[in-house]
């Protein structure tokens, strides 16, 4: 087997790993799912006639919504895979892997691989919610699917940042918050709730050139959701290029974090 | 690895490890003949774990070399892999998988194709008595289940060179027993085994020679055997049946043994170090018969390898180094 057929094959079977173990844990689904759904009720209905506007439609903010509320759902599970991580450095299953002749790189490989599986369920969980309220896709098919992908591709970018997370943690306590806590500024300051124009000052500029705004953007945008009448349109090149600008950042953030967590992973000592 | 090298599984020269500025290792060296188990004997933090992770490629050292089935641990780190199978000193199960795709996934890794690491997984499932629950989630295996399952890991490749790290610590006697046999018919396979310890009686069982080492050095090395015979022969004691007879005792033990007799009027309880064996026995009982002094116990002891820790590192081997 060559050394790159050699990596694919190892992240194979650690994906089947990770996969096994969220099937014999069917409860970890229940979490990712409630918990988004949560949210969609509570912004869609108790925040939703305040943020709509004066006059504001809650059913048109609704529409705006979703497409936030995906993309945070999914950005969240990122959290996962830092929890996985510590997880396995403290079962000592990390020295297992260590000590055995495989690619480094794919178990990290397969741990993201696994987390996007997840996604996946959980955004077609999320998805029959949206429609439940009234969200609806207004765009083409094709469209629809790429609005998907390009959440995907940016939880999966947000992967790797969880990976380095996870295997720099002390402790799984501790990564338990590590892995949630940058969350809230990076999907909150956004225009994943809120029309981005509305942020005052320096978070505005840095909701413009959030990736989590442009992927929330562009996602939007693939399903034909439109802002509710009357919002300010955001301005700007991040947010006249705003799939273009999601995709860049998300390689970005991966040829940052692979090579770190996987350097991360070749000196770190289980717990 | 030369012709000369033939006969050596595992080598190390002049370990050394810091952590921060602690020493963990202080220039360890050792040496395994191929087919042989080595016993790393030491107490809590004397090292042990670091030289088993330098040794596993897991953690380089700060200098020194060692080598593993012919394969350099700095330069070739993969071919170290390919050839140990490690089980650690926490059992590395993921409780979630069945047994049998704990097996089949590290199977896998080995770059084992899937019909191929099927089987293997049910044969080691077999050996080590773990069919019956194979296709139940690990996370309701006992203790020993899980040591087994996770020795069972280690095997999947047949390694040359097994390096078990404390593998019985924690274990309840049952466990550990079970445990000792499973790692007793791996020794009859032939491999090499760098097995680590703090129980003295496990080495004693299962090592062809032992290092001994504590606060990072190497204390002492040889056979279970040589080790005991450092601190002299053996220890004969005996129990009176009367108080009275105890100084009587104490002067034919005196005669017959090698040092000074030792005695407990309370416990009745007279014994000395003795060089000639069965023979000191035999005349301590003889003399003492025909001074009509009742023995009710007596019994001829090997000393320990508890005993022998203890004169080598002046403290015991539970005794906490701090790391």
């Amino acid at each position: 087997m060559t050394a790159l057929a050699k990596v694919f094959s190892d992240s194979g079977v650690i994906t089947w790993r990770n996969v096994m173990n969220v099937r014999r844990n069917p409860e970890w689904l229940l979490g990712a799912t409630v918990f988004p759904i949560m949210f969609v009720l509570m912004f869609a209905y108790v925040f939703g006639g305040a943020i709509g506007g004066p006059g504001g439609d809650s059913v048109e903010y609704r529409e705006f919504l979703i497409a936030g509320i995906f993309a945070q759902t999914v950005a969240f599970n990122s959290s996962y895979t830092v929890i996985g991580f510590a997880n396995d450095l403290q079962k000592g299953i990390i020295d297992r892997f260590r000590s055995l002749p495989m690619s480094r790189f794919a178990v990290i490989l397969g741990r993201t691989t696994a987390d996007q599986v997840l996604s996946v369920v959980v955004l077609v969980v999320m998805s029959t919610c949206g429609l439940l309220i009234g969200w609806r896709i207004r765009g083409s098919a094709l469209d629809a699917v790429l609005g998907y992908l390009m959440i995907l591709l940016f939880a999966f970018a947000l992967s790797w940042v969880g990976a380095y997370i996870g295997l720099i943690t002390p402790s799984v306590e501790v990564a338990n918050s590590a892995g949630l806590i940058w969350m809230f500024p990076l999907t909150f300051v956004s225009s994943a709730f809120v029309p981005q124009e509305s942020l005052p000052g320096v978070l505005g500029t840095i909701a413009d050139w959030n990736p989590f705004t442009a992927a929330v953007n562009a996602t939007r945008d693939l399903f034909g959701n439109a802002s509710p009448a009357g919002w300010p349109l955001p301005s700007g090149w991040p947010a006249e290029n705003a799939a273009l600008y999601a995709i860049l950042s998300s390689v970005a953030i991966i040829a940052i974090f692979a090579p770190l967590a996987t350097a991360r992973y070749r000196r770190v000592a289980s717990k | 690895m030369s012709d000369t090298d033939k006969g050596v599984a595992v080598r190390a020269r002049g370990l050394v490890k810091h952590y921060g500025t602690t020493r963990a290792l202080d220039g360890v060296d050792l040496e395994i003949p191929t087919g042989q188990v080595l016993g790393l004997l030491g107490p809590n933090g004397a090292g042990k774990t670091t030289t088993v992770r330098i040794l596993t490629t897991l953690l380089l050292p700060d200098s020194g070399e060692a080598e593993v089935a012919g394969h350099d641990v700095l330069t070739d780190p993969d071919g170290v892999r390919r050839s140990i199978g490690l089980s650690g000193q926490y059992a590395a199960v993921d409780e979630n998988l069945t047994g049998f795709e704990n097996l089949y996934l590290v199977a896998r890794l080995y770059g084992q194709r899937k019909p191929q690491a099927r089987k293997r997984s049910r044969e080691l499932l077999a050996r080590f008595r773990l069919d019956e629950a194979a296709d139940r989630p690990a996370k309701g295996y006992s203790g020993g289940m899980r040591r087994r399952l996770d020795l069972a890991g280690a095997l999947v490749a047949e390694p040359s060179v097994v390096v078990l790290d404390e593998p019985t610590t924690g274990l309840d006697p049952r466990g550990r027993i079970e445990m000792w046999e499973v790692i007793e018919q791996l020794v009859a396979t032939g491999a090499t085994v760098l097995l680590t310890t703090q129980y003295l009686e496990e080495a004693d069982r299962l090592a062809d020679s032992v290092v001994v080492i504590d606060r990072g050095k190497v204390i002492a090395r040889g056979t279970p055997d040589e080790l005991k015979n450092q601190i002299g022969g053996e220890r004969l004691e005996l129990v009176v049946a009367a108080a009275e007879e105890v100084p009587l005792a104490v002067r034919v033990l005196a005669e017959v043994g090698s040092g000074e007799p030792a005695a407990d009027e309370r416990s009745r309880r007279v014994e000395v170090l003795v060089d000639t064996g069965t023979k000191a026995l035999v005349e301590a009982l003889r003399r003492l018969d025909a001074l009509d002094v009742v023995v009710q116990d007596a019994a001829l002891h090997r000393p320990t390898l508890d005993d022998v820790f203890l004169s080598l590192t002046g403290h015991g081997t539970t005794e906490e180094v701090p790391s």
